[in-house]
């Protein structure tokens, strides 16, 4: 296996446990921050694969602004999720 | 009924997992999306209708360009629903406007606001360079914005709203929201005037002095400086609702 594609399986399997982790924890502030994770991780595999638009927009939006937003958000409400 | 709500969900991904081998292998030139006349044309012709190096924004914001106003528009009215949403809702919140056990009182940090200091204006000037750089390199207007939009949002975050809002006030963010939509939509009202069809760049080389090529991809920024307006300024706006549970003042 050549190195990017060692790194292409890498960053493929995070974004699953990252996905995961967003999905089952309790807290959410811990969800929001995951998620942004889950955005990165999917910015860098834009990137690899060269929709270098996408990979930016996906890193300013979604691992950016979004997850700002998800904190700001989960500041106000209660922070425990009841699923 | 969970053990059944398990089986759909394992079900259906194994099947989009059998779905995804009919893809084509990535950067295959003979698939689908690549083999189309359509994407044959862009490739072949953009440098020369547009004189634009990146194909992307060419397509989004010329070819396509009606499709990217009313993206623009959504992002509008997703603003001003947030920020309705949250003003209506968000009435109990100004009768006690009582502390949550989390807020502290202390003054804004030193080294945080110091490094917000430092780094909003570098952040701003990469907003304007990844604005005006749209056509040339990956960027254009709804990067530019959303970067434009968080060096706001790092000040209300360093500081508190008021401070950030002393800036960016959010009925004036409201505003040049629509200022944006009406730079992108007069540019192409404006063609429309000059004899084209709507949103057809090329005819604005009647008055300006450009060639027919120029004057697309000078359009091209025209209107993702409109986009960049919207998208600042609701980015923005959606923040200070969003934190401040539509009250619009105090700190997050």
């Amino acid at each position: 296996m050549s190195g990017l594609e060692l790194f292409n399986v890498f960053i493929l399997v995070f974004l699953v446990v990252a996905a995961v982790i967003a999905l089952r924890v309790k807290d959410l502030l811990i969800a929001s921050v995951v998620f942004g994770i889950y955005s990165f991780l999917m910015c860098l595999l834009w990137a690899e694969m060269g929709a270098v638009d996408v990979a930016f927009t996906e890193a300013a939006v979604g691992a950016g602004v979004s997850a700002v937003f998800l904190i700001a958000t989960v500041f106000n409400v209660k922070r425990d999720s009841s699923d | 009924m969970r053990k059944l709500a398990v089986a759909v969900v394992v079900l259906t991904g194994g099947l989009l997992l059998y779905a995804a081998t009919d893809f084509a292998a990535w950067g295959d030139p003979e698939s689908p999306a690549s083999d189309s006349d359509v994407s044959k044309h862009f490739i072949a012709e953009t440098g020369v209708d547009t004189e634009v190096p990146n194909m992307v924004t060419a397509v989004l914001a010329d070819y396509r360009g009606f499709d990217t106003m009313f993206e623009t528009v959504v992002i509008f009215i997703a603003g001003i629903a947030i920020l309705a949403i949250l003003k209506l809702t968000g009435k109990d919140a100004t009768k006690t406007p009582g502390k949550r056990k989390d807020e502290v009182d202390d003054a804004p940090d030193l080294i945080v606001t110091h490094t917000v200091r430092l780094l909003v204006p570098i952040i701003q000037l990469f907003a304007f360079y990844v604005l005006a750089h749209g056509h040339v390199s990956p960027g254009g207007g709804f990067q530019g914005g959303v970067i434009m939009g968080a060096s706001f949002i790092l000040v209300a975050l360093a500081w508190d709203l008021p401070r950030a809002m002393d800036r960016l006030s959010v009925d004036r963010a409201i505003l040049l929201a629509g200022v944006g939509i009406l730079i992108y939509a007069g540019i192409g009202l404006l063609a429309m005037f000059l004899g084209g069809e709507f949103l057809d760049y090329a005819e604005l080389s009647t008055i300006f002095p450009v060639s027919r090529e120029m004057a697309r991809y000078h359009a091209m920024l025209g209107v993702e400086i409109g986009v960049a307006f919207t998208v600042t300024t609701v980015m923005f706006a959606i923040y200070a609702s969003l934190s401040s549970k539509g009250r619009l003042e105090g700190g997050l």
